[in-house]
């Protein structure tokens, strides 16, 4: 990969001097700029807002409202979360359980049937690639699902209720399938063939590690959607199965009921629940659930650019 | 298709082992069978739209849905059409996507345009990442930041708003319907932003430079290189994210519709969307058989929309195309 980077930029350098004479004019660069700075701050801005409250003392909140100059500063809430620790660290457990587990079953999913979509003379590779087809084009819905998957299948208030029903998408499939066609050469397989390979053997020993960065990109793809997923809990969690829920349901049971940590009151001293921080403590929590997000995107972004190009290729 | 099945079947009969199919096949059973539990079941869970659905207690849901439940045809659907709020569920719907996919084409590739001709690619860079950050942030994370701006007495507008003078008294944003109608249209563009201008972003960058160079010795302005060298590139992506839109103007995004607006109760008239509606019928107030119908009724409406939205863009560019 980095190879391929280094010519291309060889390539383009005896172009740069070209480049310049062909940029925009320096006015028009400076409102570019300017344009491009303030939509950056405007995606930024309202994060920063969240933090800085999260960090605000309680009495801040009530005299200034949320502010981005807090009259006074406060880890109060952090203090207080780390005390829930028994609830909010098992939310916090929850979300990586489902996370890890949901984006290790997805991979296998998809990567397995984009395989065997990459072959070419595999027998049944015309049909099945109408059989992930079709539910692209036509859904039973989400009351169909919903019903089979509580009465027939039993996931209501159910751990893998968080993972099965989004665990693969026809979507990913096909890059998975562009992928493997357009990185793994044909005749490394067949060679692995003459030598006596087994088609698992050759997928896993084979075609897996060739194709580490699209696996990586598709794994990508998969955790921020796990970490991310609420509506799977809202569906199919309820106010039984608080032990499974996940740290965005916590965040939208917090928004329904302003006083759901003092309610969990099993964990507290009564003198403890008068003074919760409740209005920063949200905002706290906010942060739990943003901060491995918004630390770890930045490094990756270049995954989704790559997955992003790639999917739109059509196979 | 029918070249390559011919070459596949060559290549079975040359090359040996007649395992070959049996093994891909196997390696792939765990998802065929997750296809067929979790999209092709309840494909003919659908049935349920055209019952009068009643559970039997005790009895297992498929004893009540094809022995307790009555068949009613299409009644379901009647009683949907004829209802107060399927016209306002309609127009939410169709009226939003509509807005949506035009600015989520329009604003992006003019984004991508621009920002490629930014001269600093550094400063160009960081934009770029964080325009990305919304992409990656879930609803409910949204709903927050929305709420510490627009909350009655603690949010940052209000407080702004009273400093200033502007205003004398809070407003109440949750229950404020015309704000609400033009802010759903700029969240939905806030969080798609970054992420669709990437998208077409990494298509410019794909064009060879040599074009722009013998454009520039041909004497041709920005604005020409622009309208003859970028967007025509664009247009495969172009039409490839239009159908994917195209194809999915019958559903909405429940998180913007439902969460971001914290479901408020005055918001009912705008919000409501297909989406929300099965959401609630299903959930809130349960109604099984509105619900199954309406989730029937933007299924077969979102299908055919999806073909029609194929056929037209394989007319305009035969490479193009979903499938």
């Amino acid at each position: 990969m980095s190879t391929v980077n280094a010519n291309k930029k060889k390539m383009k350098a005896p172009i740069e001097g070209l480049k310049k004479f062909n940029s925009v004019k320096p006015t028009t660069n400076v409102f570019i700029s300017a344009l491009f700075i303030a939509l950056a701050l405007l995606c930024f801005m309202p994060a920063l807002l969240v933090l800085i409250v999260s960090f605000s003392s309680e009495a801040s909140v009530l005299q200034k409202g949320y502010s981005y100059v807090p009259s006074g500063w406060s880890v109060a809430s952090y203090v207080y979360l780390l005390r829930q620790w028994r609830y909010i660290g098992g939310a916090f457990l929850n979300s990586i359980l489902v996370t890890v587990i949901g984006t290790s079953i997805g991979l296998v999913m998809c990567s397995t049937m984009g395989y065997a979509l990459s072959r070419p003379n595999y027998r049944l590779r015309g049909f099945f690639s109408i059989f992930i087809l079709i539910p692209m084009l036509f859904s039973g819905g989400l009351v169909a699902s919903y019903m089979i998957n509580t009465n027939i299948l039993g996931l209501k208030n159910s751990f893998w209720a968080l993972i099965l029903p989004i665990c693969c998408s026809s979507f990913y499939i096909v890059i998975m399938r562009t992928f493997f066609q357009t990185t793994v050469p044909e005749a490394i397989i067949e060679s692995a063939k003459i030598d006596g390979a087994r088609q698992i053997r050759i997928f896993l020993q084979i075609v897996l590690p060739i194709s580490l960065p699209s696996i990586a990109t598709i794994g990508l793809f998969f955790t921020f959607a796990y970490w991310n997923d609420w509506m799977m809990a809202k569906y199919y969690l309820n106010s039984n199965a608080q032990n499974l829920y996940p740290l965005q349901y916590v965040l939208i049971s917090l928004e329904s009921n302003i006083d759901f940590l003092s309610r969990n009151a099993q964990f507290m001293t009564p003198g403890e629940a008068q003074n919760v921080p409740s209005e920063t403590v949200r905002m706290a929590m906010v942060m739990i659930s943003v901060i491995p997000i918004a630390c770890s995107y930045p490094f990756f972004q270049k995954y989704f650019i790559g997955g992003l190009t790639i999917g739109a290729v059509k196979g | 298709m029918s070249t390559t099945a011919v070459k596949g079947k060559k290549k079975t009969g040359s090359n040996g082992s007649s395992f070959d199919n049996l093994e891909i096949f196997l390696l792939h059973l765990p998802t065929t069978i997750w296809y067929l539990i979790f999209c092709y079941a309840p494909m003919f869970g659908v049935v349920i739209a055209f019952k009068n659905y009643k559970v039997k207690p005790g009895k297992s849901f498929l004893y009540s849905l094809f022995v307790n439940s009555k068949w009613s045809g299409f009644k379901n659907f009647e009683v949907l059409f004829k209802s107060s709020y399927f016209s306002d569920m309609l127009r939410n719907t169709l009226v939003y996507n509509f807005i949506f996919i035009v600015l989520g084409v329009v604003i992006p590739v003019t984004l991508a345009i621009l920002i490629n001709n930014m001269w600093s690619q550094k400063l160009a860079k960081v934009c770029q990442t964080m325009m990305f950050l919304p992409h990656f942030l879930s609803w409910v994370v949204i709903s927050y930041f929305v709420y510490a701006f627009l909350a009655t007495d603690a949010g940052l507008v209000n407080r702004v708003l009273l400093a200033l003078g502007l205003r004398e008294t809070k407003n109440m944003w949750y229950t404020d319907v015309g704000f609400w109608t033009w802010f759903l249209v700029f969240l939905n563009v806030w969080k798609g932003m970054g992420y669709n201008m990437v998208v077409y972003l990494s298509s410019i960058s794909g064009i060879d430079q040599e074009m722009y160079e013998a454009a520039l010795i041909d004497g041709a302005t920005k604005w020409q290189q622009t309208k003859y060298i970028t967007l025509p590139t664009l247009r495969p992506i172009i039409s490839i994210m239009f159908i994917m839109a195209v194809g999915s103007i019958f559903r909405s995004d429940f998180g913007l519709f439902y969460q971001a607006t914290r479901n408020a109760g005055g918001l009912v008239e705008i919000t409501q969307t297909f989406d929300v509606y099965i959401y609630k019928a299903l959930l809130e107030r349960p109604n099984i058989n509105m619900s199954s119908a309406t989730s029937l009724l933007q299924s077969v409406c979102g299908c055919i929309t999806i073909i029609i939205a194929n056929i037209v863009v394989k007319k305009i560019d035969p490479n193009a195309g979903l499938f």
